[in-house]
């Protein structure tokens, strides 16, 4: 396997590490501000997709006043292109339970959830002896926290927070307006701190080992590592933990198969870098990096030069039209317009001219959209049409 | 009293309460934000993402249904990032629906052509997306039409059928470009647990729901020279019509009704307060028979609480979810019923007409009364009693073909032998209305003096609470009511579905112990049915309900049984309340249906 100085493995999150019990008891012996504090400092973000800084998720939760809150594990991993978080589940589940218990341990939880997606029921049986074994360690040192799984259906949409929150209630699963947000209002109206599969892990790390170590990885407003989900036109798909902050070019040259036209980061929800854009795009949460950076849950797909845009484009578009909760107008009828849209110029039916209206559409879905769904559409769509324009019309 | 906060609004600075939505803020300083998917009954769902405003410092605008304002904030409802926004979600609204116009029922009450028509919205850019998918419309009802291909998926009928009715017969199935309101099983409207109150209608904005209407079975009845058409008024009726033609919410326009009916060519025009009069008669001594069997002749078979019977949707529901309790329900016919089983006996009797010839044809605030007059048991008369039931609205449409002047007709009072009534017979058309007349008319048949409260107004009962009780104790009765001495009758009034429910779970939990409740299936009772103008709000309702009390009050008489006409009935033809002919002609029986 080649290496590339640049391109900066980590092994943290599947470490394989015996000592969650140990991890357990001293992390609830800390005072939660003394944790908040910690999670802080680490500037850790949310892994899921939006990047929400994580320590001051559990600082609104732990501040809300309420008896009962919750801490929900969002595993309805569903963004095309991501499968970290299932293999997080079934090799380190530990680190995960550790962490949602520690959570509820900060804020004030005494039940914890893990929103699995239906798709995944294969890590359910593994899972549950993980938790009876975890449960039974609580109990043991006196420390009151359970843990439930709650199957999924098969939405994507359900991966949104509040949609998650619906499901869970048993209701259809369709986002909230917000506010209120979670922090405040959450599963059952609670103060409910939800944070994705991997978020979780890198919490045990951070507990394990400090937020120095943590911090001391990636760059500015991109700290730590991320598991990357790699696909597509490469020799080596798999996952890979990286540090934050790397350039795109690294990253193509490393895994790509030396004929890479395009990287679409982020899943279909993410943005699409033309091989002309490699060297300034860094991988990381949005903020002052050179070029674009990226929101991301970790999906990494390349596209060598046999792959036309357009059938990319059609084929996330249509997972859109598909997986939109067809609640708000914006996300409803605009994906099926977007759809629509791009057919009919490839047919003729429309001309060129009318890919700028489309374009302007994103722009009001970006804006108007109820949830991050809808929002995002405009990411991929528009960095592919302006892209590849000539693609999409001939 | 609520903290005030500061924000500007279009640029001038406003001190509104804490936690008010942008959009109240905005309309409480009088600026207009167009929507879709609010409605001031429901709970905001701030999906059609028509009311949207920017914020300033916010990339993303922002929903003002479902915002709270905070202090600071920096509003903009018309900048050119939301006027470009607002106009990309008409159109996109547009897209999906089935934008025919001038061949929709709803054409010039549609709030998405209100919108369309303020954007100016000229072309057609996008694609249009009805002839992809395969709308079929569900006509199978007797009261409500539904048409997928005009709907924008506001979800407001579902939020009405859950949240005022508790009905949820109309739900969101699927997702993405599938997504769409339909009933369990997607079965028809017709087949689901609905129970026809038609408050989905007056909530729909656009014409994807819509009464199934008859006008062009009433006008060729009317045109037939064969045919003798009668026509009937609900109580309702009078508070609302006016708001279609042209008055405010607020005025009673009974003779200017009666004007119109007569121009419009109906050969009788009279009243169903008068058959509401009757029921207070039947239901009243109903009542009184009850306790009489149960607290002298000890009988086990007779239910306690008694509940009203008018108002077909209540009927329906309790068909549908408590089946077992039907024996709860007053025998008595609804006054539309009632009025229909008249009509072809005792007035074609005493007109000298065929019943065959004659047509009855009743106009209500109600979509249920379609379904009612449909049922198979209402042929008492040897004939279909009410051969056509006309909503408020569709009474409006005919009047309007008609080329009435609405505003200048002079009054008109309704023909002799079923179109007098009471004040009592007014108030049927409010929540509590027919309890207060029941009470006037009971209290005083057991004791021989008024009811005991202020000017005959039984306050309690009145007035928009979901549910209200009240508690009459008889004292000093009548010598052959002795046995109802120092009886504290208790009372309850529920309206809207949803407190339906409450209260028959308060009875079957044993919470409660009522003797007497009566139910309406619409919210503030007929006066905000689901046939009444569009639209229905709670301020509405409250003027209709002024409206109606105050025609009550200016009455001279206003318990049932004065009513003149009343008596002569029972002299000339019924004999008695729960006579042999009242059993046949005035009360009918219930089924049990299924929940699904």
């Amino acid at each position: 396997m080649t290496t590339n100085y640049l391109l900066k493995r980590v092994d943290f999150i599947f470490k394989n590490e015996n000592d969650w019990e140990v991890i357990l008891s001293k992390s609830i012996n800390r005072a939660p501000q003394e944790l908040i504090n910690e999670l802080i400092s680490s500037e850790l973000k949310g892994r899921g997709g939006a990047g929400f800084p994580t320590g001051l998720k559990w600082k609104l939760s732990a501040e809300a006043v309420n008896d009962t809150k919750y801490v929900i594990c969002n595993a309805d991993e569903g963004e095309p292109g991501t499968f970290k978080d299932r293999e997080i589940l079934s090799r380190v589940p530990f680190k995960v339970l550790t962490a949602m218990a520690v959570c509820g341990h900060v804020i004030g939880a005494k039940e914890g959830y893990i929103y699995l997606r239906g798709e995944y029921h294969f890590l359910r049986p593994e899972l549950n002896k993980a938790i009876v074994e975890f449960e039974y360690y609580c109990k043991e040192i006196k420390f009151d926290f359970s843990i439930k799984i709650f199957m999924g259906s098969g939405a994507y949409i359900c991966g949104e927070e509040t949609a998650l929150f619906e499901s869970m209630e048993g209701k259809r699963g369709e986002p909230r307006n917000k506010p209120p947000f979670p922090s405040t209002s959450g599963y059952m109206g609670k103060p409910t701190v939800i944070n994705n599969v991997e978020t979780l892990a890198h919490t045990f790390t951070i507990f394990k080992y400090g937020a120095k170590r943590f911090y001391d990885l990636g760059v500015q407003y991109s700290r730590g590592s991320k598991l990357f989900s790699v696909s597509g036109d490469t020799p080596k798909p798999g996952i890979y933990e990286l540090e934050l902050g790397m350039s795109l070019e690294d990253f193509v040259e490393e895994f790509g198969d030396g004929d890479t036209k395009a990287v679409q980061v982020g899943g279909a929800s993410g943005f699409l870098v033309p091989r002309k854009r490699f060297h300034e795009t860094a991988i990381g949460f949005q903020g002052k990096l050179t070029g674009i950076s990226l929101p991301t849950g970790g999906s990494m797909m390349l596209f060598n030069s046999s792959r036309s845009m357009f059938n990319v484009l059609d084929n996330y578009l249509e997972f859109f039209r598909e997986e939109s909760c067809g609640q708000c107008t914006p996300c409803r009828v605009g994906c099926q317009q977007l759809l629509k849209g791009i057919k009919a110029v490839k047919r003729g039916e429309k001309n060129a001219q009318y890919l700028d209206k489309l374009l302007r559409l994103t722009e009001t879905m970006q804006y108007t959209a109820k949830c991050g769904l809808g929002q995002s559409v405009a990411n991929s769509f528009s960095s592919i049409v302006e892209n590849f324009r000539e693609e999409m019309i001939y | 009293m609520a903290k005030k906060i500061k924000i500007s609004i279009n640029g001038v600075s406003v001190e509104i309460d804490q936690d008010t939505t942008i959009l109240d803020a905005a309309r409480q300083t009088g600026v207009i934000i167009p929507t879709l998917c609010y409605h001031k009954d429901l709970c905001v769902a701030g999906n059609c993402r028509v009311c949207i405003v920017e914020i300033m410092g916010q990339k993303r605008l922002t929903a003002a249904c479902a915002t709270p304002c905070e202090e600071g904030m920096d509003i903009l409802t018309n900048s050119l990032k939301v006027r470009n926004s607002r106009k990309h979600i008409i159109e996109l609204l547009l897209s999906e629906h089935n934008a025919d116009c001038t061949r929709c029922y709803k054409n010039g009450n549609c709030e998405l052509q209100k919108l369309a028509s303020e954007y100016k919205i000229m072309t057609q850019d996008f694609i249009r997306l009805v002839p992809f998918k395969n709308y079929t419309i569900d006509q199978f009802s007797p009261s409500i039409i539904k048409d997928d291909s005009k709907c924008i998926r506001c979800q407001r009928c579902v939020r009405t059928c859950a949240e005022l009715q508790g009905v949820n017969a109309l739900t969101v199935a699927h997702k993405g470009d599938q997504m769409k309101i339909t009933t369990f099983f997607e079965k028809a409207m017709n087949d689901v647990v609905c129970t026809n109150c038609g408050q989905c209608i007056n909530h729909c904005p656009t014409g994807a729901l819509v009464e199934k209407n008859y006008i062009e079975e009433v006008w060729d009845a009317i045109a037939d020279k064969t045919k003798h058409v009668i026509v009937q008024t609900a109580p309702a009726v009078r508070v609302g019509l006016g708001e279609e033609l042209g008055f405010g919410p607020c005025v009673r326009v009974t003779g200017k009704m009666v004007a119109a009916l007569k121009r419009l060519g109906f050969d009788a025009v009279m009243d169903t307060d008068f058959t509401a009069d009757l029921t207070i008669m039947e239901e009243g001594t109903e009542l009184l028979t009850r306790l009489k069997r149960k607290m002298v002749d000890h009988d086990p078979d007779v239910k306690f609480p008694m509940a009203t019977s008018c108002s077909p949707g209540w009927i329906k529901y309790i068909e549908h979810m408590y089946p077992d309790y039907l024996d709860h329900l007053s025998t008595c016919k609804s006054p539309q019923q009632m009025f229909g089983a008249l009509a072809k006996t005792y007035y074609a009797k005493a007109r000298n007409l065929d019943p065959e010839t004659i047509v009855s044809v009743s106009i209500m605030p109600c979509t249920a009364k379609k379904f009612e007059a449909n049922r198979p048991e209402m042929h008492d008369s040897g004939y279909r009693d009410v051969d056509y039931v006309l909503t408020t609205r569709e009474l409006a449409i005919m009047i309007k073909q008609a080329g009435i002047d609405f505003m200048r007709l002079g009054d008109v009072h309704y023909d002799r032998l079923m179109g007098e009534s009471t004040g009592a017979g007014v108030i049927f058309g409010a929540t509590g209305g027919v309890m207060e007349a029941a009470l006037r008319t009971a209290y005083e048949l057991v004791t021989g003096r008024d009811v005991p409260f202020d000017n005959l107004n039984i306050t309690p009962v009145r007035g928009m609470e979901g549910v209200k009780e009240a508690t009459v104790k008889i004292e000093n009765p009548l010598k052959e009511w002795t046995f109802l001495e120092g009886v504290e009758l208790k009372c309850a009034v529920a309206h809207g579905l949803v407190n339906a429910h409450k209260v028959m779970e308060s009875i079957i939990s044993g919470e409660s112990n009522y003797q007497f409740i009566e139910f309406m299936a619409c919210p503030g009772g007929c006066l905000g049915g689901g046939g009444q103008p569009i639209p229905t709000n709670p301020e509405i309702r409250r003027k209709r309900a002024e409206a109606i009390y105050a025609e009550d009050e200016g009455m001279p008489l206003r318990k049932s049984h004065q009513n003149p006409e009343i008596i002569k009935i029972y002299k000339d033809f019924l004999d008695h309340p729960l006579s042999e002919k009242s059993h046949h002609l005035l009360h009918t029986h219930y089924s049990p249906r299924d929940r699904f």
